[in-house]
């Protein structure tokens, strides 16, 4: 007989090693998320995935499921919270939806869609950052960055190239490209890597598809993130 | 009979699409119209803010008239909204904050493709730039928030229709977008 943990009162069964994120999505259950992708390691920086375990709050992507724990991740608490680490995450960077070509399939708005975020809250911080148009098949705009590293991991674990890191501490954190200039064109970054289709934002963008798809009928335009799923899983239909 | 709510709108540094969907709200703003008094908007082209139930701010602030007349709006409206994704966040207008005032102004009027006779205007009559565009929620507190470049004029319905029943405001999935 497999072992469950309660989530949301729901009995969720779960394989020994398996982290409670692991256990709700092959359960069917959706657990807000940015930073996971269940192809590349964990790395629960984003925290959008966080939860109640009784007292405590953890990530659902880094917390191992153990039998018999009762999880909530759908308390209006638990939502403000993810709320305003949505909302710090909007005014850090310059997330201009209406001037992204990837929104309507973008998950930074996706997710605060699903929480009931309406608008940033904060103070913007307004950042000077660059966009780097040097490589001919990929743009990146800084600008939209969330420091998940999922890029910095697929580059690493997935394509063997280590393209990307993330450099400097606190409010001076940023994405760095692994070449003499700094800039993608003149890294060994290609179109075909997977690091290239996993940005859940619009920083990393393939050229020349733009706005392909008409609003209205964009990824997240009519059904919410927690139907429709991760945008990497309808990468063919929206890129 | 109790005086009709007034209701007064505005557009600070937008771009007047949020007016533009207020208006696809098509034969309802008849509906609208019974249900409210409009104050000072583009509607009526009321130029001056009597005391208003509902102020609804369309842009953010960008100039020295921005903040006055959205300071005025905060004094005389009971409950002030922000109305529209610049209004919200800076929007599009906010991308200029990506540059210093100084290259905005030379790229605008001195160095810019098709420019003749450059020069920064200069005239008194001319409100004063800030240095950078921001949401109104950085200058005065707001009570509601339509997101959308436009909120659609199905959301803007909701909100209206259900501020005036004195409902809490709830909004669909498909009435919340940031773009």
């Amino acid at each position: 007989m497999s072992k469950t943990f309660k989530l949301d009162g729901r009995e969720i069964p779960f394989e020994t090693g398996q982290t409670i994120m692991d256990a709700a999505l092959a359960a069917g259950v959706y657990i807000p998320h940015l930073c996971h992708n269940p192809e590349l390691a964990p790395h629960g920086s984003c925290r959008v995935c966080l939860v109640d375990i009784g007292e405590r709050q953890v990530s659902a992507c880094t917390a191992a499921a153990s039998e018999g724990m009762e999880v909530d991740s759908s308390s209006e608490t638990i939502q403000a919270t993810r709320r305003a680490i949505l909302q710090m995450l909007f005014v850090e960077g310059n997330h201009v939806c209406p001037a992204c070509e990837k929104s309507g399939a973008c998950q930074l708005q996706a997710v605060a869609y699903y929480t009931g975020m309406l608008a940033p809250h904060f103070t913007h911080f307004f950042p000077r950052r660059p966009v780097d148009a040097s490589h001919p098949d990929v743009v990146i705009d800084f600008n939209r960055c969330i420091l998940c590293e999922l890029c910095v991991r697929a580059s690493r674990d997935h394509d063997g190239k280590r393209v990307f890191a993330i450099s400097g501490r606190g409010l001076e954190s940023h994405l760095v490209i692994d070449s003499p200039s700094g800039l993608l064109g003149d890294s060994c970054f290609a179109a075909a890597d997977k690091a290239a289709h996993v940005c859940p934002t619009g920083a990393i963008l393939p050229k020349g598809r733009g706005y392909e798809t008409p609003i209205g009928e964009r990824l997240y335009d009519r059904e919410p993130i927690s139907i429709v799923g991760d945008v990497r899983a309808h990468e063919e239909e929206v890129v | 009979m109790a005086e009709k709510p007034r209701v007064a709108t505005v557009s600070l540094c937008g771009c007047f699409g949020c007016h533009m969907s207020l208006l696809d709200i098509d034969e309802r703003i008849l509906d609208l119209v019974d249900l409210v008094t409009f104050d000072r908007t583009p509607l009526t082209d009321i130029k001056t803010l009597g005391d208003c139930d509902l102020g609804l701010i369309e842009g953010g602030v960008a100039n020295a008239e921005n903040v006055e007349v959205l300071l005025e709006f905060r004094r005389r409206c009971k409950v002030l909204v922000a109305f529209g994704a610049c209004a919200v966040n800076g929007g599009i207008p906010a991308m200029r904050n990506q540059f210093s005032l100084a290259e905005c102004l030379r790229e605008s009027y001195c160095d810019g493709i098709g420019v003749h006779n450059p020069g920064i205007p200069n005239d008194p009559e001319i409100p004063l730039l800030l240095n950078q565009v921001h949401p109104i929620h950085e200058v005065v507190a707001i009570d509601y928030v339509l997101p959308g470049c436009p909120p659609s004029a199905d959301t803007i319905w909701t909100f209206l229709t259900e501020f005036l029943e004195g409902k809490p405001i709830a909004f669909s999935y498909t009435q919340i977008h940031f773009d």
